[in-house]
């Protein structure tokens, strides 16, 4: 097919427009965290200030508690991602492969845990962890984020798994495999990239997240670094140089996780695998 | 190698039965095909005796030993897929060993079987592949090459040819029955591509409802079909059918169609006089312009190089004539057609062969 020049201008035009629209805010972010905090007023709509400096990051580095809040972070979205991946591959995969009892009822439950807004769960999730000792610890937050992760990474994973052909576990059997060496080595090898795609989304979630880690951490040594953030607010005024800087910083894991797994996410693994 | 033994096999879904009772008992080093159209249920008999489906009830026995409990991989069959299911990830040496690694067979036995094959294959020089770098025919072969690499007991190909094209098709049908002249395995093969079934059968297994319909050499099912189904779904052009009664009064039998044509039959058949009965003749059995035979209308006239399908009617009823003759290509708008005795086939009501009483 013949795109007219006019036609891929346009095309290219809108896709520009997105990106400045999408990328426009984290543009902010990075350009405040470098202003010195003497022009952050007096050059505040300027779009780059006329002096940089890096002092809100070593700020942040040595004299906040950030580097605990990131740690403890990290901690808290690895284990879930993992955990929430591995369930959720498991689950996935017998969803879409195995016809058993009350499967209609066990999706129809996932389900339905997506459909509560999670302000309503504060309370009686706070309640039930309160006497297991787990608020105020990372094990508790790694729990919460996998119950609430699990159900849509299952249905994410089941949707890879959906896309990979029957005939390739079956011609694995005949071949001499069991299910579980079928799975293993010929259908998980395949969904890498859902695999990814789900760490990616369950890691970023989890790193993100503010609500419960606002519930259910109090103090800095549990305090995961969105829950940090909020310490840059203080009664009368916004620390926005160092909260800037501190968010600057957030991202590097999140990039640095999309660019481990980018590889897999774009590449189509099964192509070859039947007819096509 | 080992003969298989098919024992009053059902198969239901849920309350809808796929397989009524089959049995069918295949002779080791066998050349079976399965046909019929969709839905028969020739691939479901495949996959049950591969073991990919359970049966309901009945017995399936592979070199005599009972293996309707067995899982696939313990039951020693190799299956050649319609998709042909490649490994992607693995490229063409590691598809073709991946049955043998995975009895950790000896490094030396695996590449010796891996070139064996290759060899006969022709796909030395695509070992280091991945599949999606094979075209159509390739990709064929080395789902071709993962089955032979292991010596099973037995073959089963499931529609192996349905997704190449016409040429292509041709060429691995002759190469799968020269594969199956030297390696002599028993083997199962289903298509719904009547050529196929007749090139490459010992023996044919006409499947119709989940019920099987004859079981014979390919000659068998085409000139003696055993009901209406096999007559019109063996041979193409396909048989000419028509609907009449028995007429046993006069000098010979025969068959008065619903116009008052007289068709004579060679020979009584065990029928009543008035019996409803069909009429089969195939296409290239109706004879053109004889001396004294039926006037028809010729209302369409298909060369296919090789011959010509002629479209006549007789009496407003509808028959099909092929011929090698080319000079029928100017045919006029009428002949005349005979229908010889000898090549007329008689299907009762019900719609089962009816032969002559001697």
């Amino acid at each position: 097919m013949r795109v007219s020049f006019l036609g891929t201008v346009f095309h290219r035009l809108a896709i520009l427009a997105y990106l400045l629209f999408a990328l426009f805010p984290l543009f902010w972010l990075v350009k405040v965290s470098v202003t010195p905090n003497d022009l952050l007023y007096s050059e505040g709509i300027r779009l780059w200030p006329s002096r940089t400096s890096f002092e809100h990051f070593r700020f942040v580095l040595e004299n906040s508690a950030f580097p605990l809040f990131f740690r403890n972070s990290l901690i808290v979205a690895t284990s879930t991602a993992v955990i929430v991946t591995v369930l959720a591959s498991l689950a996935g995969y017998a969803f879409s492969r195995f016809a058993f009892r009350g499967r209609a009822w066990l999706v129809a439950l996932m389900l339905l845990t997506q459909m509560f807004p999670l302000v309503m769960l504060v309370a009686p999730i706070f309640k039930m962890l309160t006497p297991l000792g787990l608020t105020n610890s990372l094990t508790g937050l790694v729990i919460v984020y996998t119950a609430f992760n699990v159900p849509f990474a299952t249905f994410l994973m089941q949707s890879f798994f959906d896309g990979i052909p029957k005939e390739l576990e079956e011609a694995a059997k005949i071949d001499g495999a069991t299910q579980f060496m079928a799975f293993r080595q010929i259908i998980l090898p395949l969904t890498l990239p859902g695999i990814a795609a789900t760490l990616g989304f369950v890691f970023t979630a989890a790193w993100s997240e503010l609500l419960f880690a606002l519930m259910l951490i109090s103090g800095n040594a549990a305090a995961t670094f969105p829950v940090g953030l909020l310490s840059f607010v203080s009664k009368f005024s916004v620390d926005f140089g160092q909260m800037m800087a501190a968010g600057v910083l957030a991202l590097i894991p999140a990039c640095l996780f999309f660019l481990l797994i980018q590889r897999y996410l774009v590449q189509g693994l099964t192509a070859g695998a039947v007819k096509g | 190698m080992a003969s298989i033994d098919i024992d009053n096999v059902r198969k239901n879904y849920g309350a809808v039965p796929v397989l009524h009772g089959v049995d069918l008992t295949i002779k080791d080093g066998e050349f079976i095909v399965l046909v019929g159209p969709s839905g028969c249920g020739k691939s479901t008999l495949l996959r049950t005796v591969a073991g990919l489906e359970e049966v309901s009830s009945g017995e399936i026995r592979i070199g005599g030993a009972r293996v309707n409990e067995r899982h696939p991989k313990d039951r020693d069959i190799a299956m050649v897929f319609q998709s042909y299911a490649l490994y992607p990830h693995m490229n063409v040496a590691e598809n073709m060993s991946y049955s043998l690694r995975l009895r950790r067979a000896a490094k030396e036995r695996i590449a010796s079987a891996v070139s064996n094959a290759a060899g006969k294959l022709g796909l030395e020089p695509l070992l280091e592949r991945r599949p999606k770098a094979l075209s159509g025919g390739q990709r064929q072969r080395v789902a071709m090459g993962r089955a032979i690499v292991r010596q099973p007991k037995a073959f089963l190909f499931d529609e192996p040819l349905s997704n190449l094209d016409a040429r292509l098709r041709e060429q691995m049908r002759a190469e799968i029955k020269t594969l199956h002249r030297d390696l002599g395995a028993t083997s199962i093969y289903v298509t719904h591509d009547q050529i196929e079934a007749m090139t490459l059968a010992d023996r044919v297994v006409a499947m119709h409802g989940g019920i099987v319909q004859q079981v014979g050499s390919p000659l068998e099912l085409y000139d003696r079909p055993a009901n209406l189904f096999v007559a019109s779904f063996i041979g193409s052009p396909a048989m000419n059918l028509l609907k009449g009664t028995y007429d046993a009064s006069g000098a010979e039998a025969g068959i008065v169609l619903p116009d008052g044509t007289r068709i004579a039959l060679s020979g009584p058949y065990a029928l009543q006089s008035g019996t409803e009965v069909t009429l089969g003749i195939r296409p290239e059995h109706v004879v053109l312009s004889p001396i004294d035979g039926l006037p028809a209308r010729v209302s369409l006239v298909e060369p296919t190089g090789f011959g010509i399908i002629l479209h006549l009617s007789v009496h407003d009823l509808p028959l099909i004539a092929f011929t090698l003759d080319r000079t029928r290509l100017q045919s006029g708008p009428t002949t005349a057609i005979a229908f010889p005795p000898e090549h007329l086939h008689l299907f009762d009501g019900a719609g089962n062969r009816v032969v002559r009483a001697n």
